[in-house]
């Protein structure tokens, strides 16, 4: 039973199996992307929506590029970040774009969980392309793909997720997909970017960089959004850069092959450093690549299982 | 209330609770006129003198005072759409209610006599039971200037809260305090620190941090009761703690209690049924204010309700349509139904063994009744009869597509519960019966 799902709404439901099957099968259709015609037929046929209540660039290319590949078919639909104040319910855009007949949604949406509560409401396939701070599935896949790829194993390896926890869907993936995969996880932040109980997802939390370092075989650097000094969680982006941004000095002190990631956009400066984003440690581009991959296997699996 | 003939019945043999009397025992009820004529332990029909008198065996049934829900939304006037006094007093009835105290959040809010008056006008004309105006303790629920409560009073608000919303400023809950009781209106105090709740839409805790949702600490409730005990202690006015949710809120207001500050509180089936792990489907029927929390809670709830430090079983009855409900999680609004499924959630305490079926008449009627000082929540004879008929064993399945409420959002739908109200009367009159008379 390799994957037989409707929808891809999580890291959290899913299997070990299930996350081997999609890693696999992203390492054998990568090869497609390297191709001088890169374009196969698998999903030939098939409709893809996107459907966009949140800006994206990255992502909501990486899909479309993955889909195209595929050769679906993919339209675009950005749409009002409240349903309330745009006057029509998402599901009454749901139910409307259901009814052209397409086979798969790859939905982004700011509020928590709102992929899920579409996926519960249409037969069409849901992929979540990151729901509010819940989860970002293709986001932590393609970290594992990347981590694989240059460590060969996920197990038993300390990752070291540095920075916004409580904010971010894409830690969250990742902690649930690394833990599966039995790697450890440790965080690091200032508390007021800790989420409360951040222990009960089984990550380790580490206050201060220069003791997780030295353990550390990949430092996952996540994007210090500027408003969270807005929001006063912060005093200062300065203070945040000095005190937890990951520079070319406390990398000093890291094991030789660490892997430095990031899921992009970089804020150059305050959470890392340019020396590091563009040092040889970095895999920050690998990653954008292995997405397009990851995206790949996701819709090839969800397009097959369509009736 | 609507104006019909009034029936004579003798209800037989059930087991009359009566905690104002700490009256427990087996016994006839004599209805007549709309009065309630006896409560003896065997009334012979034909010493009465009276004809047409139809007698209804409720052996192992019970008979309590007429439930007083102290805190429900009409959603009248305004939002007409949700629930209407008529609607919502069929439902209140439905669920064994004889009284129900309506909070002030309507469009416009009850903050002047006009719309106390437009309630209990709308009341009497389509009100299945009694209708008791909360009114606000500030204009416009704003916070800043305080309602014109003598007026409010002589108009019939029977106590004033900004439920929904805190007084933010303390200074002004001190002088609400002080002004209210000058007219001996009670505040009922929606204990939440705004600040500190920010934008959360669930309880904080190991769930919200798995669900991605912004979390409502227990403490944005409890520093909000520690204040207003603290002003009650202050200015010697009485404070009513709607909808306890934690246990810390239990922990100060039994302490407070202990110390002899005039605190009361409730607490509503939601608190002490329910976890936040009903979230983890995103399912808005479960998004209600002050949040469903932990095991623990609930479990600390339920000792308050045990040791009387939660007075008073309510509902938050708050009714909200599709419109409100069927959205993204972060939108939808806050709020459960619950006339129509408090009774049997109710019991549910006394097949725990945490309640006994007369602390639970009494948190459901004549406590909520002293707290308002309405003359309700006993048995009286000669007087208004207001009873609740219930069969605490009927095994039925909670369906909401059947309910009385014009909304939907039952937290409970599709529950198996036991215990179910049999008959509603109110002021003599047969208001709701499942009952084949």
């Amino acid at each position: 039973m390799p994957f037989q799902r409707k929808d891809l709404l999580g890291i959290r439901d899913l299997e070990v199996h299930e996350i081997e099957h999609i890693l696999e099968l992203a390492f054998s259709l990568k090869e497609i992307n390297s191709r001088t015609i890169k374009k196969v037929p698998t999903l030939r046929g098939k409709t893809v929506i996107h459907l966009f209540y949140e800006a994206s660039t990255r992502t909501r290319t990486s899909f479309d590029i993955a889909a195209k590949r595929l050769s679906a078919d993919t339209f675009s639909i950005t749409a009002s970040t409240s349903s309330l104040t745009k006057g029509e319910t998402f599901l009454d855009t749901v139910k409307n774009l259901e009814a052209m007949k397409p086979d798969i949604f790859i939905i982004r949406h700011s509020a928590s969980g709102t992929p899920h509560r579409i996926a519960q409401r249409t037969p069409v396939a849901v992929i979540n392309a990151g729901d509010g701070m819940h989860e970002h599935p293709s986001q932590a896949l393609l970290d594992m793909m990347t981590i694989r790829q240059f460590k060969g194993r996920l197990d038993g390896l300390n990752v070291l997720i540095v920075g916004d926890i409580a904010h971010s869907r894409v830690a969250r993936s990742n902690i649930w997909g690394l833990t599966k995969m039995g790697s450890r996880v440790i965080a690091c932040a200032p508390r007021t970017l800790l989420p409360p109980h951040l222990e009960s997802l089984g990550v380790q939390v580490a206050s201060r960089l220069e003791e997780a370092i030295p353990h550390a075989d990949v430092i996952m650097v996540l994007r210090l959004q500027k408003e969270r000094q807005e929001q006063k969680l912060l005093p200062s982006l300065r203070e945040y850069a000095v005190q937890f941004g990951v520079n070319a000095q406390r990398l000093s002190h890291a094991k030789k092959d660490v892997l430095i990631m990031h899921p992009g956009p970089i804020n150059r400066g305050v959470e890392i450093s340019p020396d590091v984003a563009d040092g040889p440690h970095a895999v920050i581009l690998d990653q954008v690549t292995n997405g397009v991959a990851v995206r790949m296997a996701l819709l090839y699996l969800l397009g097959q299982n369509q009736p | 209330m609507q104006q019909e003939g009034f029936a004579s019945f003798l209800l037989r043999q059930a087991r009359v609770l009566d905690p104002e009397h700490h009256r427990d025992e087996t016994a006839d009820i004599l209805v007549s006129g709309g009065i309630l004529k006896e409560i003896t332990p065997h009334l012979n029909i034909r010493e009465t003198g009276l004809s047409n008198i139809q007698e209804i065996d409720l052996k192992g049934k019970w008979v309590a005072p007429g439930f007083v829900d102290m805190h429900v939304h009409l959603r009248e006037p305004g939002e007409e759409y949700k629930e209407t006094i008529e609607s919502g007093t069929r439902a209140a009835v439905a669920g064994g209610y004889v009284a129900v105290a309506c909070m002030p959040n309507t469009h416009p809010v009850n903050d002047c006599a006009a719309v106390t008056r437009f309630i209990l006008d709308r009341a009497r004309e389509r009100a299945s039971c009694h209708v008791f105006p909360v009114a606000a303790i500030t204009l416009g629920l704003q916070g800043n200037d305080l309602t014109q409560m003598g007026e409010l009073r002589e108009a019939g608000a029977v106590a004033v809260s900004d439920d929904g919303r805190p007084v933010m400023d303390s200074m002004t809950m001190r002088r609400a305090m002080e002004y209210s009781r000058t007219f001996n209106l009670l505040v009922i105090s929606h204990a939440e620190d705004l600040s500190l709740a920010e934008k959360g839409v669930m309880n904080e805790g190991p769930t919200s941090t798995l669900l991605g949702l912004r979390g409502i600490p227990a403490a944005a409730e409890e520093v909000m009761i520690a204040r207003d005990i603290l002003l009650s202690q202050l200015t010697g006015a009485p404070v009513h703690i709607a909808h306890v949710s934690t246990e810390g809120s239990v922990s100060l207001i039994r302490n407070a209690k202990n110390l002899g500050i005039q605190v009361t509180a409730e607490t509503a089936p939601q608190y002490f049924t329910l976890t936040d792990d009903a979230l983890m489907e995103f399912n808005t029927v479960f998004k209600v204010n002050p949040p469903i929390r932990r095991l623990r809670d609930v479990e600390a709830i339920k000792r308050g309700l045990a040791d009387g430090t939660l007075d008073a079983i309510a509902t938050d009855h708050a009714p909200h349509s599709s419109l409100e409900k069927d959205t993204e999680f972060e939108y939808a609004a806050n709020g459960v139904i619950g006339l129509e499924s408090a009774l049997p959630l109710a019991l549910g305490l006394v097949r725990e063994g945490i309640l006994s079926p007369l602390e639970t008449v009494a948190k459901l009627s004549r406590n909520p009744a002293r707290i308002l000082g309405i003359p309700l929540g006993s048995l009286e004879t000669g007087k208004p009869a207001h009873l609740t008929v219930i069969d605490p064993e009927a095994a039925h399945v909670l369906d909401a597509e059947t309910f009385q409420s014009k909304s939907r959002n039952c937290p409970f739908h599709g529950w198996k519960v036991q215990g179910q109200v049999l008959m509603t009367v109110v002021d003599g009159r047969i208001a709701f019966t499942r009952l084949n008379l």
